[in-house]
């Protein structure tokens, strides 16, 4: 019997990821314990009772990208698992201009036709394509990607598999792969489609989180990235947990359980233990070690080479990696408990329309001038706003009758160039107030409360550096073969024995599970090496 | 032309896809939304109505109706009290199911039945046959709507509009009135989920709809179609007449004709030893299950997930998830050494929106009836067969708790 200071594994950080890959070692046997500083496990996957009866989705607000072998092998569906499907996307336009997309693709190409008929057509041809893009990258997205700068012959081998892979694939999905990679995605729908509200719709999943505007190079992989999240076999679609993310983590929360795993929180790490390049533990915020042969930072790059350890201890490549690495958060949460449903002018009394996502960005240059604003080093005066109205699916968000609706905010640079966060926030809050009562008016008199989350509240409470939704930008130069640094992409780092599982590791941010999942598979084929040491 | 059913008028501003399909001559919607996905899960996550009138619905009264019904029907409806319902089956002298069905025991003496098929003249000539005199069969069909709420919130939506919700355990019923018109409601349903089914007179019918949808309104209710309600029975192991199993009564072989032991009914047997009734195909039934005859048992499968993907993936298509329901068969194979080795078949198949994976309802014989057993499944790939592992599972797949509960706020 081991004592209650001795596991097989430690996992630092009860976020998604760190409660996927605790699970995953538990079910594997291993004696688990998941560390969350915070009372409630979840990270930034938390549902906040803020006033009662109304449930806030306080940071991330809808699921995607999320493994379907995840939930089989964890057997999620027996803990509780709902992902409710979010039928409609909403996109309020220029002079009571709307574009209402929906499950029915015929019903899509007649909505889209009232704009441009050609548009209609090219928008199956651009799906079907990057379907078939998401579904070639998928092996990589589902595996640990190779070692690039290894030169061990195991490590060269994979590389050689994956550029034949890339390279035995259609010519077609070859090249729609550059262009992600280098073009922006207003560059690439400039390419296929004609209508503004449309490229603003699909281009707005170029930005979301990301420093960058629909015109900057980056956001094509932003996009992509977005596309590729699978949700029952359409690719690029999102749910709703039952209970909001919040109901999802509690979900990873009752496997872990049931698989032997401990959670303790209100349990901070202050840093791993280790001596001889060999870690043994972890020291704990109050004082008292924990000791396994297995410990897993769950949080991001930043954390779990600068502060868990000693940078010094650590090669200088890989900390200069860290250092430069871009985190740069530029996107806030402002939540709010409603009265009733807002209403748009037109579609008076139509509650349908806010069944997904309701998308506050009209035109690319919209986008673009959000941007603009970000670059000066201050919030955009016209913000682009990701709504999610999740009382409309679930009614049990919110008191019969009233509403909780979740606003994803762009941008709002971490570093402000004239001011600071805390005396910005209700300004942010008046902006997007502002901003949604232009197109829904009346929108101010249903706000029975508002609570303002900014990038520095992210970091503040959730942990991830500069509130960085992703743990870390999505830039070619930190994915994949180079997340989070070229030669520790396979979730190990120089100590052995000390793994990292968070979203600053491929495949990267979303609610996927997919690093903490594949953190797994690499600490469980290590597992009988590191405890023989 | 098609009959429509008292709700009609209702459901139509509701019918955004414009498509209609008949079910015994009535307008039926398959699905209000685009997506019926999204109306299953008003089943597992809010609330629903859907409309069930053109189910058969007879009133069965007299001195000797429980003795009737005693011989007719599988299950004792002696154990069912005045203000209970049950559901049974009934079967020809071979043991051979004829139909399932719910009865409401309304008082000592009145029952109401419902039932997908017609069966007013088996019923009245039964009894005739028995020398059951005093016993009257009416037809209700027309005289009566049938609305089924079903959903975690069903209870919250009912209790708003009668305090005697509340008091209904699983399988209660209660005549109670809703805005002042009387109706019956019973604690019964056909999702494996909280729910009601509300009897409600036909000229009553809009005004009782309306009660309900404005009850519903904080908790998203909305109509839901067949599409929506198949996909819950499936996980709920609800057999379906003329897709899990066919009535003998139009079967042209014993092949296509089904015991309840076949069915995997056997629990409505459960006390036969202690039951001194003799009802129709007792005999043959008794006879079954001494000398284990029985050809085949309905079990659940449950699709090996990860399997499944594959035989997709390396065709090179994403595993298909969305609209699987299917209702034609799929063959099963033993697995062995042998290719190819048929074992029996399934007869429902869908993909599970909440168990998010594939689940089937499957006729195997006894020796890989039991849970845990392995078998393959053949799916078909782009136009290619393909084993798939399956498991033998006990059914109901989904089985909230809420379903028996007493609801939050019933009277204790």
């Amino acid at each position: 019997m081991k004592s209650d200071t001795q596991y097989d594994a430690i996992v630092i950080g009860g976020g998604h990821n760190g409660l996927i890959n605790a699970a995953y070692l538990a079910k594997a046997g291993l004696k688990t314990i998941v560390l969350e500083q915070r009372p409630l496990v979840g990270g930034a996957a938390i549902t906040e009772e803020l006033i009662p009866g109304y449930k806030f989705t306080t940071f991330s607000y809808a699921l995607s990208l999320l493994r379907p072998d995840i939930v089989q092998d964890l057997d999620l569906a027996a803990h509780g698992l709902m992902v409710l499907p979010m039928t409609n996307t909403f996109q309020p336009g220029f002079n009571g201009e709307y574009m209402l997309l929906g499950p029915n693709k015929d019903a899509n190409f007649h909505e889209i036709s009232r704009f441009s008929t050609e548009d209609a057509e090219s928008y199956r041809d651009l799906s079907h394509l990057i379907n078939r893009v998401c579904h070639a990258l998928m092996p990589l997205v589902d595996s640990i990607p190779p070692n690039s700068i290894s030169q061990d012959p195991a490590d060269l081998a994979e590389m050689v598999q994956l550029n034949e892979y890339i390279d035995g694939l259609p010519s077609d999905i070859r090249e729609m792969i550059q262009k992600f990679i280098n073009c922006s995605a207003a560059e690439i729908l400039d390419e296929y489609l004609e209508s503004d509200l449309l490229k603003a719709q699909i281009a707005s999943s170029g930005i979301i989180g990301t420093k960058a505007g629909p015109r900057s190079k980056e956001s094509g992989l932003i996009w992509l990235f977005h596309k590729l999240g699978e949700y029952d076999g359409e690719q690029g679609e999102w749910g709703f947990h039952k209970n909001g993310n919040g109901g999802f983590t509690q979900v990873l929360a009752r496997a872990v359980e049931s698989f032997g795993g401990t959670i303790r929180t209100d349990c901070g790490a202050e840093r791993v233990i280790y001596a001889n390049g060999k870690s043994s533990g972890v020291l704990l915020q109050d004082g008292t070690e924990l000791n396994a042969p297995v410990v897993v930072s769950a949080l991001d790059p930043r954390r779990t080479f600068m502060q868990l350890v000693n940078p010094n201890d650590l090669p200088d490549d890989l900390v200069k990696h860290i250092r430069d690495f871009k985190f740069q958060g530029s996107a806030s949460k402002v939540n709010f408990a409603l009265s009733a449903l807002p209403n748009f002018p037109g579609l008076d009394g139509r509650t349908d329309i806010f069944t997904g996502f309701t998308n506050v960005g009209p035109s690319i240059d919209f986008l673009e001038e959000a941007f603009a604003d970000c670059q000066a080093g201050r919030f955009s005066r016209k913000p682009f706003i990701d709504c999610c109205i999740q009382s409309t699916v679930d009614p049990d968000m919110a008191p019969p009758g009233k509403h909780v609706m979740s606003c994803f905010v762009m941008y709002t640079p971490y570093h402000l160039a004239d001011s600071d966060w805390d005396s910005e926030r209700e300004n942010l809050g008046d902006a997007v107030q502002a901003c949604l009562e232009e197109f829904f008016p009346g929108f101010n008199k249903l706000v029975e409360h508002r609570e303002i989350v900014t990038p520095l509240d992210i970091e503040r409470v959730v942990g991830l550096s500069e509130g960085n939704i992703f743990a870390g930008e999505m830039f070619t130069p930190q994915m994949f073969l180079n997340r989070p640094a070229p030669g520790w992409n396979q979730y190990r780092t120089p100590i052995d024995g000390y793994y990292q599982c968070g979203s600053g590791t491929h495949p990267g941010g979303g609610v996927m599970g997919g690093a903490g999942k594949l953190a797994a598979r690499k600490i469980l084929n290590d597992f009988e090496s590191i405890t023989s040491l | 032309m098609p009959q429509t059913t008292p709700f009609h008028n209702c459901l139509k501003p509701y019918l955004e896809t414009g498509i209609w399909k008949h079910w015994s001559g009535y307008l039926v919607a398959p699905r209000y939304q685009y997506s019926s996905t999204a109306e299953y899960y008003a089943i597992r996550n809010s609330v629903s109505l859907l409309d069930t009138s053109p189910l058969f619905k007879y009133r069965i009264t007299g001195s000797k109706s429980l003795s009737f019904l005693q011989s007719v029907m599988v299950r004792d409806i002696a154990q069912c009290q005045p203000g209970e319902a049950q559901y049974t089956c009934w079967c020809d002298q071979n043991g051979f199911v004829l139909q399932d069905g719910v009865i409401l025991r309304i008082s000592e003496d009145e029952f109401w039945i419902t039932s997908a098929e017609p069966s007013l003249r088996y019923f009245r000539s039964t009894a005739k046959k028995l020398s059951i005199s005093d016993v009257k069969i009416d037809d209700m069909t027309r005289d009566f709507g049938i609305l089924a709420v079903q959903g975690p919130h069903a209870f919250n939506v009912l209790s708003q509009l009668t305090d005697d919700a509340g008091d209904l355990n699983y399988f209660d019923l209660i005549q109670t009135k809703i805005d002042g018109c009387p109706v019956t409601i019973s604690r019964t349903g056909f999702t494996g989920d909280l729910g009601y089914e509300v009897w409600i007179r036909s000229d009553h019918a809009e005004q009782v709809w309306h009660c309900l949808v404005d009850a519903g309104k904080g908790y998203n209710i909305i109509p839901i179609g067949l599409e929506a309600l198949k996909m819950a029975r499936v996980e709920a192991g609800l057999l379906l007449l003329d897709v899990d199993f066919h009535s003998s009564r139009f079967a042209w072989v014993d092949e296509k004709r089904e015991t309840p032991v076949e069915l995997g009914w056997s629990w409505m047997l459960r006390n036969l030893t202690h039951d001194p009734r003799e009802f129709i195909g007792r005999a043959a039934i008794e006879k079954q299950i001494s000398e284990k005859s029985n050809r085949w048992r309905t079990v659940g499968l449950s699709v090996d997930w990860h399997d499944y993907e594959r035989v997709h993936l390396e065709t090179g298509i994403m595993a298909p998830k969305h609209d699987l329901y299917c209702e034609s068969t799929k063959s099963i194979y033993r697995r062995s050494d042998k290719e190819w080795d048929y074992a029996g078949y399934a007869s429902s198949f869908m993909f599970s929106p909440i168990l998010k994976k594939p689940i089937a309802i499957a006729k195997l014989p006894n020796d890989l009836a039991k849970p845990g057993t392995e078998v393959d499944i053949e799916i078909s790939v782009i136009r290619k067969p393909h084993n798939v592992l399956a498991t033998v599972q006990r059914m109901p797949f989904f089985d909230p708790a809420r379903k028996t509960q007493r609801p939050e706020g019933g009277i204790t």
